[in-house]
């Protein structure tokens, strides 16, 4: 099992060689049990500044969010339209 | 230097006129509605003689302030049968504002089959036979600058309009001279082709910025405002590299991209159509692609990139999440250069790409367009500017279209279609679909901030809590930025920067010498949604309008599998200042 982590705009720039279409997986690891949203962007190398929204499975989170083997996890700065 | 003018279709007369009483003090949407509220008998026949057609620029128009020289275009619609007020970039509103002419009010129709255009200039304004008829959009302006010059501003409608399908656009002309910034909604464009008017010149030679009251004033409020845009995220930066095609992937990831006529949350190919792939797309063609561009003088979000073919030829403007998305995962489509293609001929032909674009999804929901078909798409589009039956159909828009194929889903309130947030997923937007005058309209009450941007608080998308009283807020302060002039996109700022609204009431006090506060735009916003109420009341469009269809309180949809679960008796507590 793993995480999908999805990224927006600004973001896949910070991750070298992030894929749009597939997103970025990433395994916890040994004996690792839980991590919060804002300690796996801070692994993949994104500044918790720079995202301004979390969502865990589709659902508005929090940074402070937990994160289960398994879920997908998508990233956002500030974006905005209309 | 203040006047209106008001021009009478069936006599020619062109006459400036000192602004009455009544009036002073409002622009933009306060203007238009104001003025349709009190001129046009509510329940006239739209296309008819006793429907008006109204231009104002907003109370901040001809000013420094940024962004700040929107036009509003308001009548009673033909699409919806009640008041309608649409709003849009281009340089006819500035153009306008410095020759000091605060509204154009178009009355009664020209001899069926007779094409006039309106030739506008400091001193003097007078109809003559339009040298344009027949003519889309581009043609059209094209010609009207050879005849005019590149320093005018064109107002103009295309073929659609001249059909008088209920789903045309009027176009206004961008600062390249060209007709891609649309008053969209409502079948504006009908109501202007049923006038016989093709066109409308602005010669902006001899007009000037607005005296001001307190320069110095004005001066530093505007700073302070342009400081809020340039350091909100969104603002400053988001809009300009992405347009608003960034909410492509935000909405699916939310559950909330209306796929295949309102059956699903999420595409699966979003990303190929995505605001991302389209900045991507833009700057590796280059050529007369550009990120980072605004569609009137004094813009300095920039949102309205261009878009080059693979050649590196101008394609169309970015188009709009709207298009995208009704074009795209709504029709089941993922190419973006076909759906390019469907924007550029929208602006072109003349027709709202929302309810067009809905139309196409709700055409193959009914056997009409085969799903997915980017050809025969392409067929039906070139048949609303050859009026071809099908085209005719779809250029009406989505409710007739819908009607035509026997559609069980047709997201339509008010007539109107249904833009690209499914109410069931982000709830507080569908109350604003709901409840709002103008038809189904993200525009009037913007939710999708606090449900989904974490912008100006966070309400909960999938609850009902807190949503009615959000999407209220949101449709008194949008009903008063509509009115100053101001391009909503500024609303980013103002929910998240306080002084932001601080300085566009300075700028008003400085530019007028009034003494606003904060709580009068507020009671601005309420008097404005209180007169279009009252106008759609008078039109016999009651509160038992304010509802969405039934397929979105009786099908959840997935990923979320919610329903739209407010009740009438809900909603109607939203405009909760009103008597009834
Ligand atoms: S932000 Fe976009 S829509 Fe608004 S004025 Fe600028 S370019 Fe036009």
């Amino acid at each position: 099992m793993s995480i999908l982590i999805k990224l927006s705009t600004t973001l896949r720039d910070m991750v070298p060689g992030y894929e749009p279409e597939t997103g970025l997986s990433v395994s916890l690891k040994d004996g690792e049990s839980s991590i919060t949203a804002g300690e796996l962007a801070s692994r993949i190398g994104i500044p918790l500044e720079e995202i301004k929204i979390v969502m865990i499975n589709s659902r508005q989170s929090e940074l402070a969010s937990v994160v289960a083997d398994g879920d997908r996890v998508a990233y956002f700065p500030a974006v905005g339209g209309g | 230097m203040f006047r209106f003018l008001r021009v009478n279709m069936a006599t020619k007369s062109c006459v400036f006129e000192d602004i009455p009483e009544e009036y002073a003090g409002l622009g933009g949407r306060a203007l238009t509605s104001t003025i349709v509220a009190r001129e046009v008998n509510p329940i006239c026949t739209p296309l008819g003689p006793h429907n008006k057609l109204v231009f104002a620029p907003g109370l901040l128009g001809a000013t420094n302030s940024p962004n700040s020289n929107r036009i509003s275009v308001g009548c009673k619609s033909p699409l919806t049968e009640g008041i309608k007020e649409s709003n849009s970039g281009g340089q006819p509103g500035g153009h306008l504002a410095k020759l000091g002419i605060l509204a154009i009010i178009v009355e009664d129709m020209a001899t069926e089959g007779e094409w006039w255009q309106l030739e506008i200039s400091k001193d003097s304004a007078k109809l003559v036979p339009s040298t344009v008829a027949g003519l889309n959009n581009f043609d059209a302006v094209a010609k009207l600058v050879e005849q005019y010059g590149k320093d005018c501003s064109y107002v103009t409608i295309g073929r659609a309009g001249e059909f008088k399908l209920t789903a045309a656009s009027i176009a206004f002309t961008d600062r390249e001279l060209r007709p891609q910034r649309h008053a969209g909604r409502g079948g504006v464009g009908a109501v202007m082709g049923s006038k016989g008017l093709k066109a409308i010149i602005i010669n902006p030679e001899g007009g000037k910025n607005h005296p001001l009251v307190d320069e110095e004033g004005f001066k530093a409020a505007s700073k302070r405002f342009a400081k809020a845009l340039t350091s909100h995220p969104i603002t400053g930066k988001g809009l300009a590299e992405y347009g608003t095609a960034v909410l492509v992937n935000i909405l699916h990831e939310a559950g909330g991209l209306p796929t295949r006529n309102f059956t699903c949350g999420q595409f699966e190919h979003h990303e190929a159509v995505s605001g991302e792939r389209m900045n991507k797309l833009t700057k590796e063609r280059g050529g007369e692609g550009a990120v980072a561009h605004g569609c009137m003088s004094g813009c300095i979000i920039r949102c309205s990139g261009i878009f080059p073919d693979e050649k590196g030829k101008f394609k169309s403007k970015w188009p709009e999440y709207e298009t995208l998305w009704c074009f795209g995962p709504h029709s089941n489509i993922d190419d973006l250069d076909l759906i390019c293609t469907f924007d550029h001929m929208c602006d072109d032909i003349g027709v709202d790409t929302i309810d067009v674009g809905v139309a196409v999804g709700v055409a193959m929901a009914g056997g009409g367009i085969p799903l997915g078909d980017g050809k025969a798409v392409m067929e039906a589009m070139k048949g609303i500017s050859e009026g071809t039956p099908l085209g005719r159909i779809i250029g009406c828009g989505t409710a007739t279209t819908g009607r035509v194929f026997g559609v069980r889903r047709v997201p339509c309130v008010k007539g109107q279609s249904l833009p690209a947030y499914d109410p069931r997923a982000v709830k507080g937007v569908g109350v604003t679909y709901a409840t709002t005058p103008m038809g189904a309209d993200h525009t009037a009450g913007y939710a999708v901030t606090a449900n989904i941007l974490s912008c100006g608080g966070k309400v909960d998308p999938l609850k009902k809590d807190g949503q009615i009283e959000l999407s209220r807020n949101l449709q008194i302060a949008t009903a008063s930025v509509d009115s100053v002039g101001l391009c909503l996109f500024t609303a980013f700022a103002i929910l998240d920067i306080p002084d932001a609204l601080a300085a566009i009431v300075d700028m008003l006090n400085a530019k007028f010498g009034w003494k606003l506060t904060g709580d009068d735009v507020v009671t601005l916003g309420q008097r404005i949604l209180s007169t279009e109420i009252d106008f759609n009341r008078r039109a016999g469009i009651t509160e038992a309008a304010d509802h969405l269809p039934d397929f979105f309180t009786d099908e959840p949809v997935a990923p979320h599998n919610t329903t739209f679960d407010f009740t009438p008796e809900e909603l109607q507590t939203t405009f909760n200042w009103i008597k009834k």
